[in-house]
């Protein structure tokens, strides 16, 4: 069945079977490795995508579900070379060892960011919850999406401190 | 350019950036340094001839290797998986590492170790960029890749700061002085006028100065260095020594970082191996009908060995569930999980197991008469302990790529896979093939996890027989489910432990029989006169093998446990127990670290009618590091529910190389570490894991997490250790006892309160 995605703003038509998963529609026919496997049950979270504005674990999101609703992936952040304030706060805190939970860590802390722009730590926590890290990186990733929290919704030039995207800037040649 | 940009640091195995829009990217060509090089193989110190042949290769430029002559003889023992029998002779040199500077100044420097998560390769880049002194940005490391890199043994037991990381100190510091030298020669002063740094040689008194690729451009140089080289002081460290952020992150957080998982190469179809029902079952009837007349499938069988190829995960998926396959059940009765500990009590590794492990050292460590003094003990307490096995549940699961390739020389075999033992994997894939070591080459991208877990080749080998079988290129991936039921576990284990104390405090007596949970940390660091410390391997019914820190953690959870309840028996707080108890300066130290900071001596916050409140303390030493963590928890009394509060640890593993790096590792270890304290236990009968997925065997989530603090102690006057083991050690026990001092219930199994406190007690 041909089913059409708008995909980080692009259009793709795919012949997929629409029981598929998303993820593997991303991975295998757009080639976007962003979103990981990690369980395929819906349980890690190293999968999460937005689909609108909402967190999903693509995994088992099947592709039919997608079609019509802007999907937005982790290589759909970073706009003319500049990283969201959640990628640069992912940076900045060092939140990752490995690194294969941090594209699923960083949607789904978009989408709370989105719904909740200066979340508590126990709202991260229960929102966070959805996603594993093996490595242990939690506390740094709270910490992440604190400051992003703080980088989106405090201008720079009031408190000093530079947001991720004038921090970038400075480092273009 | 001289240094360049960030976008172009090491990165090996970091795709095109177009990747991500690319139909099909070839992997190779996502790797420029390894794919220029592929014709090669430097395996050899070669005593000149191969030496030439990095420069023919690399074009110019300064090439300095390291030969190793049995300074360490940890990765010499390496030998014992030695080279393939098809190539008498094939075992490496001593080489150890090399690095190469090229006229751009970029540093390429090439290691067998691998980068899964641990940051070994940007503690590994500051060491080199601290000896060349050259910036952190101009090194690139060359990981992990058999046919580009000096044999390893492998990245585990923390030794790849204390072995690699001094190796590659070494490296440095050899180039840097002939750097020196060359600059002396070229403008014809004495050396010792000359200055080296931030990747120039300079001429104070001449007012020049000279970038290291201009020095080396034009130039073919190859240096073979000693063992014995200088290297600077911890203390002088301007690069080592300080917080560099993880090598790569950037291309993490957009995504554009590349996994095995994420690999293409052209042609490449997707593999799915058929699975007995249970462990050890054989393959006795077999009807693939359905599945050869489906498009494109590929069907193969080898024994009890069957999977399939098709150009689609799903198609392969399709494919193997349309196999019909009877299968019989390994002969036997098999223990379960209920019943474990019992059985591996009694039984020994059986003869077609090849016996224990050569490094299990099964000899009774002895010291003074420990049953007498059991016999004198003013107090003696018996206790047995028990850790079930866990799996390690890396996040990226176990896949490879398998190519084979055919030229004059035969067959060859590429395989990029995620493992901890690139050389050990190569050797692997060379008997399964019947294979020269030299006709197949590993490639490990940095990888999404590995804690002691991906030793080991198995989805190398079957996606290597697989893509013989179908003549084209196939990835592997396990899925979650192949992870928990196919993958190797930590080993399950009993520990019995009778003890001794006076009084006054003094321990002793102190006997100590593990049985199956391994040797590691078995022995106690406390001063105690009398002991009997003995491992006993058993046969065990599932896979098992390493894991972060591995037996360690068992050790660690018996003795320190034990340890407490000696001091309640004496009525003495368990710190001042502890420090009565021990003479080494350094346990000592993060002993009285740990606590000073978690505020030791105030006690646990109040319990309340609905919450019992209590702190533990726990620590030791493994694999050169020092750890001691300090935990409170709150016991829900009507649930009997366990949540860790708050922890401290305090980690002392010599001169830090990365102290942000450290810290990461130090709490990733605490968090890791609460799973198997408080919830992850694998589940079997019939060989069955009854618990294959993550519903089902409970990880560490965010809502787990207590605060956490960490006492950093940097030891510059000594040499530096590995940090991605022992921090995990401390905290089972330290919770155990606080949950003893909130409840008056001494957990003694890990884990200790998967179904409520009160059951897992028993």
């Amino acid at each position: 069945m041909r089913i059409d995605l708008d995909v980080n703003g692009r259009q793709h038509s795919v012949d997929v079977d629409p029981a598929r998963s998303l993820l593997s529609v991303l991975r295998e026919e757009l080639a976007l490795t962003g979103a990981k496997p990690g369980c395929g049950e819906g349980q890690c979270g190293a999968c999460t995508v937005l689909l609108g504005s909402r967190s999903v674990h693509s995994c088992l999101t099947p592709v039919s579900s997608a079609a019509g609703v802007p999907v937005t992936t982790i290589e759909g952040l970073e706009r003319d070379g500049r990283l969201h304030p959640l990628q640069q706060a992912f940076l900045d805190e060092g939140a990752l060892q490995c690194g294969y939970c941090t594209a699923g860590m960083i949607m789904a802390g978009v989408a709370l960011l989105d719904t909740t722009p200066s979340p508590s730590r126990e709202e991260i926590v229960h929102t966070m919850q959805r996603n594993v890290c093996r490595c242990g990186t939690y506390p740094r990733v709270v910490a992440a999406i604190q400051r992003a929290a703080q980088a989106m919704h405090v201008p720079a030039s009031h408190d000093g401190s530079r947001t991720g995207e004038q921090q970038l800037q400075e480092q273009q040649p | 350019m001289t240094a360049h940009r960030e976008a172009d640091t090491p990165r090996v195995g970091a795709p095109h950036p177009d990747a991500p829009h690319a139909p099909a990217l070839h992997a190779g060509a996502a790797e420029p340094e390894r794919y220029e090089l592929r014709e090669i193989t430097l395996r050899t110190d070669g005593h000149g001839t191969t030496r030439r042949e990095f420069l023919k290769v690399l074009g110019g430029g300064l090439v300095v290797a390291l030969v190793t002559h049995n300074a360490f003889a940890f990765p010499l023992q390496g030998r014992q998986s030695g080279p393939s029998p098809n190539e008498p002779g094939e075992a490496p040199e001593e080489l150890g590492a090399w690095l190469h500077i090229d006229e751009h100044g970029v540093v390429t420097v090439y290691t067998g170790k691998v980068e899964f998560g641990q940051g070994i390769r940007t503690s590994l880049a500051q060491e080199v960029a601290e000896e060349l002194r050259a910036p952190l940005a101009s090194i690139r490391m060359v990981m992990g890749d058999t046919d580009l890199t000096p044999y390893d043994m492998g990245t585990f037991g923390s030794r790849s700061t204390p072995q690699m990381g001094t190796q590659l100190r070494k490296v440095g510091a050899a180039a840097r002085e002939l750097l020196i030298g060359l600059a002396a020669q070229q403008w014809g002063v004495d050396r010792s006028t000359l200055t080296i740094a931030d990747g120039r040689v300079a001429d104070p008194r001449g007012h020049r100065s000279i970038g290291y690729g201009e020095l080396t451009a034009g130039q073919r140089l190859t240096e073979t260095v000693r063992d014995d080289v200088a290297f600077t002081p911890a203390e002088r460290w301007t690069i080592a020594g300080t917080s560099a952020p993880k090598v790569g992150a950037r291309d993490i957080v957009t995504g554009r970082y590349q996994y095995t998982s994420d690999l293409r190469v052209p042609g490449m179809m997707h593999g799915k191996v058929l699975r007995p029902p249970s462990v050890g079952a054989t393959l006795m009837s077999f009807d693939a009908s359905a599945a050869r007349s489906m498009s494109r499938v590929t069907v193969t069988r080898e024994g009890d060995f069957a999977g399939v190829v098709a150009p689609s995960v799903a198609e392969a998926q399709r494919a193997v569930d349309a196999l019909r396959a009877t299968w019989t059940p390994a002969a036997g009765v098999q223990p379960s999980s209920r019943d474990i500990y019992a059985y591996l009590k009694r039984t020994r590794p059986s003869e077609h197991d090849g016996g224990p492990e050569p490094w299990n050292n099964t000899e009774p460590f002895v010291k003074g008469d420990v049953n007498s003094a059991l016999a004198a003990a003013d107090h003696r307490l018996r206790a047995t302990y028990t850790v079930a096995y866990i799996a390690h549940v890396p996040l990226e699961p176990r896949v490879a790529i398998a190519h084979w390739t055919h030229d004059a020389q035969g067959d060859k075999l590429t395989v990029w896979t995620g493992t901890q033992r690139p050389f050990g994997v190569r050797e692997e894939l060379a008997r399964a093939f019947g294979l020269p070591v030299s006709r197949v080459r590993v490639i490990v991208p940095d990888t999404g996890g590995g804690y002691g877990g991906k030793h080991t080749g198995e989805a190398a080998v079957e996606a290597a027989r697989l893509a013989k079988a179908a003549g084209q290129p196939v990835k592997l991936a396990w899925t979650r489910e192949e992870e928990f039921r196919w993958a190797y576990f930590r080993p399950a284990g009993v520990i019995d432990v009778d003890a001794g104390v006076r009084k006054d405090g003094t321990i002793t007596a102190w006997q100590f029989d593990n049985y199956n949970s391994g040797p590691a940390a078995i022995r106690p660091l406390y001063a105690i006169a009398n002991q009997r410390v003995t491992f006993h391997p058993s046969e065990s019914p599932l896979r098992q093998g390493s894991y972060r820190a591995l037996a360690a953690t068992a050790n660690h959870f018996a003795r320190e446990t034990h340890i407490d309840d000696l001091a309640h028996a004496v009525k003495m707080d368990p710190l001042a127990f502890r420090l009565k108890n021990i003479d080494d300066p350094r346990l000592r130290a993060v002993f009285e670290a740990a606590a000073d900071r978690f505020g030791w001596s105030k006690g646990a916050r109040p319990s309340s009618d609905s919450t019992a409140h209590g702190i533990g303390i726990a620590g030791g030493f493994e694999k050169g590091g020092y750890v001691a963590t300090c935990a409170e928890v709150a016991v829900d009394r009507a649930s009997d529910g366990v949540r860790i509060v708050r922890a401290v640890t305090a980690f002392d593993c010599g001169a830090v190389v990365n102290p942000d790096g450290l810290r990461n590792q130090i709490v990733g270890a605490l968090i890791q570490g609460i799973g198997g304290a408080l919830f992850e236990a694998i589940d079997f009968d019939h060989g069955v894991v009854r618990n294959a997925h993550l519903a089902e065997y409970r990880v560490p989530r965010f809502g787990d997490v207590p605060d956490i603090d960490v006492v950093l102690i940097d030891r510059k006057d000594q040499p530096s250790f590995g940090a991605g083991e022992a921090p995990i050690m401390g905290i089972a026990p330290a919770v155990g006892a606080a949950i003893f001092q909130a409840t008056g219930t001494r957990p003694r199994t890990l884990p200790m309160a998967r179904d409520g406190l009160r059951v897992a007690a028993k």
